[in-house]
Order: structure tokens, then C-alpha cells, then sequence
């Protein structure tokens, strides 16, 4: 591929390297700094800790450095123009993350706790999990067009996904937010997160057929195209499945995740900004409605406005109030610019829920503001790759898909960063990668092997067109 | 440990971190620009189309990225130039590939003319290494010299293709 210069003025321009290059010794480079940077993670944080190397580094690296050597060679062989950042930004999100939960594992504080597990093993045995989806996405997912036929078979999937935790029995209601099931003998999946993926399937077959409709059937009013009061309808019906998913299933992030998707979706399909103002005006409404009555929703956005009060709430011992959001922001500021180095601080102090939904402030003291840019660099790193993929894939599908699941990823960390940073009202969600928990890590790892197969048809070289069969045919004779 | 190593590892680990942003961004950075585009100034001729056949000086071949390498003939084109319509100037290096020309985004020249097909036409060497031109079925047709082109056809050192506005010629 390669594009033509087009010059006003009369310089004349080369344009060289026309193959693209496939990029895999690249990937495999970052690769092996992707794992060499977790490894000196967990070296200094036994040094920290324990004063010695932990025992564990030689297996943590090989099992590190295996994970990202399948998913390299399954890339090479089967997608192999694909974008040469995605695998390793994800491994070092997903290694650091290892990092971070076996630091906390460490804490003695922690291991007191009555619900102390040692979570670090088991967040590996789901990183594996994680790779071996990714391995099976890439290699089984010959084209991502082929998705398109599933377009509302994934719609009632993702539906019946959604409601799942409020199947009584089989939902588990877990410290207020109803978003798990529980399934015996494996533990608890949250449907949630799959359900995030099959869901941007579903949107962008959609719209794929629908956006003219959405983009051009509009008046125009004080610069805002208004849409027909009909083809509000899809925009209406998302609604008010978030809503009904923040009202029953009590959870912020998971309702704002899928609304925000889709008025991305609807915006990158239409190019109309009025989808975002739309969109923007209906989830204030929808948020501010169903906090006036929902007592959960109501006591987290009363944490964000004063968390200290919220502490002393709960120093005082009454039931329902959480001390979480006051810590993180304690974490965070005693890490200052450098934090305090890896395994030295007293992040743990929070206690419950410290290596998932709050790891980010463990980051945050631990490696300071310099270390958190970075985190947050290296997801928008991901997030920049995908909406690269869609700028460069050629079909509207492709282009839809890879805009909506870059856009789910962004809005995640958003969600999740924002709540334990204070900016908006904490909701537990996943770190993607970092956190521990099963699904998330899983579901994520999925996503990328989606956006890496519509990556490797986007960026592969143009086959020459097929001969015309009809030009022998349709030769104009000449008298 | 003492106080010194860890605050060494410290900065050394946020340092590393940083590295592999840096890095990264790198990465992308040499993937926007993965073609080479060199500015020639505008002392060149301005792609007067008049002038094709006409030999390019010594020093200017020189300046040509890459060119063919040893493998071409004496006399056979290296370089492919847009002599008229919206693209002027534009020259792409001939190096054995297929030129595919068109509307369609993924052609090597995506021509922006409104008489122009999605998959006007291509431009290929043949075995001895001739060029070639060959419509691919387009609306309105390609033009070689005078001639619409019904058969992949030879094209001659410095001929004028014509594909709607727009002029292109092969040159040494």
C-alpha cells in the first residue's frame, strides 16, 4: 500500500517502499521487552519485600516469555501483516499486571484478611486462558467479515449475556453490584465483559446497513443535524437496556460502557456530532434519574463528591458506607512523582478489592505519577492501534468493528481510571489486563485477536486485481 | 537491600517503562511514514508532459530512491510520472511490482477524477521485463496515445497514458 503525494505547488515527490512490510521482527523485538520489563518488576519487588530474588523469577519469566512466544508464532503464521504493537502492549499490561497482584499477595496485611486467596496463581492459569482464546480467535477467525453474518444472533447472545446475573439462582449478588454468575465448580464468570464483544459485533453490522438512513435522513437546526423522530428508535432501545441494567444489576460502569459504545459506533458510522450530544445529554439525564432513587448508585456518587466523608462513615462502622475511595486517593498521593519504588509502599491498606478494581492505585504509590502516565500511555497505545486498524481497514464492517472495540477498551479504562482517580463515580470494573479477574483478562485478550485479524486484512498487501474475463469478450472492433 | 539499590531500581524500572513507550511510539512513527517520499526541489521541470521523452540529467538519476538496481535493461523506464491532472508530479519508482490505478483506495495511485474507475487499469512488467499497460475494464476507458486500449499493450518510453485528466508516463 502507499499513498500518492499530491502537490500544489510543482515539487516532484518519489514514493518508494511500496510492499508493506509484515512487521513481525519488530513485534518480536518489543515482545521480548514486553517480558524482560515484568521480570525486573518481580525482581525488584522479592528484593523489596524479602531481600532476595524471588524464588518463583526463573518460572514467572519462562511462563511469561512462553504465553508471549505462542501468541507470537500463532501471529507469525497466521496473521501475519498484522499491527506489530498490539501483542506486546498487551503483554506487558498483562505481565505487570501478574506483577502487581503477586506483590499484593506478599502483604502481610492482606494475608490476615479472612477472604486472603493467593490470587496471583490463578490470574496466570487465566492469562494462559486469555492467550490460548487469543490463539483460537487468530487462527480460527479466518476473516473478520465473517462476523457480519452473526449480526443478530450476537444481538439476543449478548442480550441473554446481560441478563444472566439477574437469573435468580445463577446471578450472584457480590457487595451490592448483581453482575456475576456463578457456575459450580468453576467459580464466578462475569458475562459482562464477553458480552462487551459480541455486543460491538452486533452494532456494527447494524449500523453498516442502517448508517445512510442515520446520516443523511436529518434536518438541520441551529448547526446540529436533528435525526427523524424514528430512526431515534436504536439509540432509544440501548438506552434503555443501560438503564435497566443500572437499575437491576446496580452496576455504573458496565450500563455507561454500553451506552457510550454505541453513540461512538453511531458516531463514527454517521459522522453527525448531534449522535454525541445526544448521547451525552441522554446518559446525564439517564444517570441523575436513576440516582435520585437507587440507594447503591446513590452512595457512590455521594463517595465521589466527599470521600472523606465517606471514610469517617465508615470508621464509624455503618454498614454500606466504603473507605476504599479515600485510601486510593491517600495511595495515590503518597506516591508522589516517583512513588515509592515497587513492593515499598502501603497500598494493601485498602484492603478488600485492592488487586482488582483499585489496582491502579497501588500503581499509583508505588510507581507514581511517572509510572501511571505510562500505564495509561500504554492503553492508549492499544486504544491508538485500533482506531489505526479501522482508519486502514478497507470494508465498513471491518472499519466499525475495529472503531467499537477500541472504543469499548478506551471507555473501560476510562471508567475504571476515572472512578479510582475520583474524576467520575467509582464503579467496579476491571483494569483490562492489569486487574485481577478472570474474565476480564480473558475477554480482553479476545478482543485484541479480533482487532489483530482485522488488522492483518487491513494492512496486507493488495492482491493484484483479477484478470477482467469479460475484456476478451467485449473487445471494441474497429471497421 | 540497601536504600541505594532499591532507589536505583526504582528510577531504573520507571525509566525502562518509559523506554517502552518511547519505543512504541517509534514503532508507529515509522509506520505512518512507511513510504519514502523524496522532495526533488522545484528546480526540476515542473513535469512539463511535452518534454517526456526527453533524457533525465546524470545527477538526478543519482537521486532516484532505489531505482531498479542492476537487474534492468539499458533503456528500459525507471520511474512512472503523473504529467497532468490533480496528481502532477507525482513519480513512483518502478521496481518489477504491479502499478494498479483507480478510484479504489488500495490502488498504488489513486486517481481522485471523476471519469476514472475504481480499477482503472494496471501497469505490469511483462517476463523480458516491457512494460505494460492494460485497462481493466473501466467506464471510460484508457488511453495509450491516441488509442483506447482494448489488449494489454506495450508501452512505449515516454507515451502518455491517458485516464480521464489525468496523464501518466513512463521515463528513464
Amino acid at each position: 500500500m502507499s499513498s500518492t503525494t499530491n502537490s500544489p505547488t510543482h515539487h516532484t515527490s518519489t514514493i518508494g517502499a511500496i510492499g508493506a512490510p509484515s512487521r513481525r521482527n519488530t513485534e518480536l523485538m518489543l515482545l521480548v521487552f514486553a517480558v524482560a520489563i515484568p521480570v525486573f518488576a518481580y525482581a525488584n519487588v522479592g528484593l523489596a519485600i524479602n531481600d532476595e530474588v524471588p524464588t518463583g523469577l526463573l518460572g514467572y519469566g519462562l511462563g511469561l516469555g512462553l504465553l508471549a512466544g505462542v501468541g507470537h508464532l500463532v501471529v507469525r503464521r497466521f496473521a501475519p501483516y498484522s499491527d506489530p504493537l498490539m501483542l506486546p502492549l498487551a503483554t506487558l499490561l498483562n505481565g505487570l499486571g501478574l506483577v502487581v497482584i503477586w506483590r499484593l499477595d506478599q502483604s502481610e496485611r492482606l494475608q490476615l484478611s479472612s477472604t486472603y486467596v493467593e490470587a496471583s496463581p490463578r490470574q496466570l492459569l487465566n492469562s494462559a486462558i486469555g492467550v490460548a482464546l487469543f490463539v483460537v480467535v487468530v487462527i480460527f477467525l479466518k476473516d473478520h467479515r465473517v462476523l457480519q453474518r452473526y449480526t443478530y444472533i450476537s444481538m439476543v447472545t449478548a442480550l441473554v449475556l446481560l441478563l444472566l446475573p439477574l437469573v435468580p439462582g445463577l446471578g450472584a449478588n457480590i457487595f451490592g453490584a448483581k453482575i456475576w454468575i456463578r457456575i459450580p465448580g468453576l467459580g464466578t464468570i462475569q458475562p459482562g465483559e464477553f458480552a462487551k464483544i459480541v455486543i460491538v459485533v452486533f452494532f456494527a453490522g447494524y449500523l453498516m446497513v442502517k448508517r445512510d438512513a442515520l446520516a443523511l435522513a436529518s434536518r438541520r437546526f441551529m448547526g446540529l443535524y436533528l435525526p427523524r423522530g424514528r430512526d431515534l428508535g436504536p439509540i432509544l432501545i440501548v438506552w434503555a437496556v443501560s438503564i435497566l441494567i443500572l437499575v437491576f444489576e446496580t452496576d455504573l460502569g458496565t450500563s455507561l460502557l454500553f451506552f457510550g459504545m454505541f453513540v461512538i459506533m453511531l458516531y463514527v458510522a454517521t459522522e453527525r456530532t448531534s449522535w454525541i450530544v445526544f448521547g451525552l445529554l441522554m446518559s446525564a439525564a439517564g444517570a441523575v434519574g436513576v440516582a435520585s432513587f437507587q440507594p447503591h448508585v446513590q452512595q457512590r456518587v455521594q463517595a465521589w463528591l466527599d470521600p472523606m466523608k465517606e471514610y469517617q462513615l465508615s470508621q464509624q462502622g455503618i454498614i454500606g458506607h466504603s473507605e476504599q475511595s479515600m485510601e486510593a486517593l491517600w495511595a495515590f498521593g503518597s506516591g508522589g512523582t516517583l512513588g515509592t519504588g515497587l513492593g515499598q509502599g502501603n497500598s494493601d491498606l485498602i484492603g478488600f478489592a485492592a488487586n482488582s478494581d483499585f489496582i491502579l492505585a497501588t500503581f499509583g504509590e508505588e510507581l507514581g505519577l511517572a509510572g501511571v502516565m505510562a500505564i495509561l500511555l500504554l492503553f492508549g497505545l492499544i486504544v491508538e492501534r485500533g482506531i489505526r486498524t479501522a482508519l486502514a481497514a478497507r470494508d465498513p464492517f471491518g472499519k466499525l468493528l475495529a472503531a467499537g472495540l477500541s472504543g469499548a477498551f478506551a471507555l473501560q479504562v476510562f471508567v475504571v481510571a476515572g472512578g479510582v482517580l475520583g474524576l467520575i463515580p467509582l464503579t467496579g470494573m476491571t483494569l483490562p489486563f492489569v486487574a485481577y479477574g478472570g474474565s476480564s483478562v480473558i475477554a480482553n485478550w479476545a478482543l485484541i485477536g479480533i482487532l489483530l485479524r482485522i488488522s492483518d486484512t487491513a494492512r496486507r498487501p493488495a492482491p493484484t486485481p483479477a484478470a477482467n474475463p469479460d475484456a476478451e469478450m467485449t473487445q471494441v472492433v474497429r471497421p | 537491600m540497601s536504600e541505594l539499590t532499591l532507589t536505583v531500581m526504582r528510577l531504573g524500572f520507571l525509566a525502562v517503562l518509559w523506554l517502552f513507550v518511547i519505543v512504541a511510539v517509534q514503532v508507529i512513527r515509522s509506520d505512518l511514514f512507511g513510504t519514502r517520499v523524496t522532495q526533488r526541489g522545484s528546480r526540476r521541470e515542473s513535469a512539463r508532459p511535452q518534454q517526456a521523452a526527453r533524457q533525465a540529467p546524470p545527477q538526478q538519476r543519482g537521486q532516484q530512491s532505489g531505482g531498479g538496481g542492476g537487474r534492468q535493461r539499458r533503456g528500459a523506464p525507471t520511474k512512472l510520472v503523473v504529467s497532468e491532472g490533480t496528481l502532477t508530479g507525482t513519480t513512483v519508482a518502478l521496481q518489477g511490482q504491479t502499478i494498479t490505478l483507480g478510484r479504489a483506495h488500495d490502488s498504488t495511485i489513486v486517481l481522485d477524477d471523476d471519469y476514472a474507475s475504481s480499477r482503472h487499469a494496471r501497469i505490469y512488467p511483462d517476463r523480458d521485463g516491457q512494460w505494460i499497460v492494460e485497462d481493466l475494464g473501466s467506464t471510460n476507458g484508457t488511453y495509450l496515445d491516441r488509442n483506447r486500449l482494448t489488449t494489454p499493450t506495450p508501452i512505449p518510453l515516454g507515451a502518455p497514458i491517458r485516464i480521464g485528466k489525468t496523464v501518466i508516463e513512463l521515463r528513464k
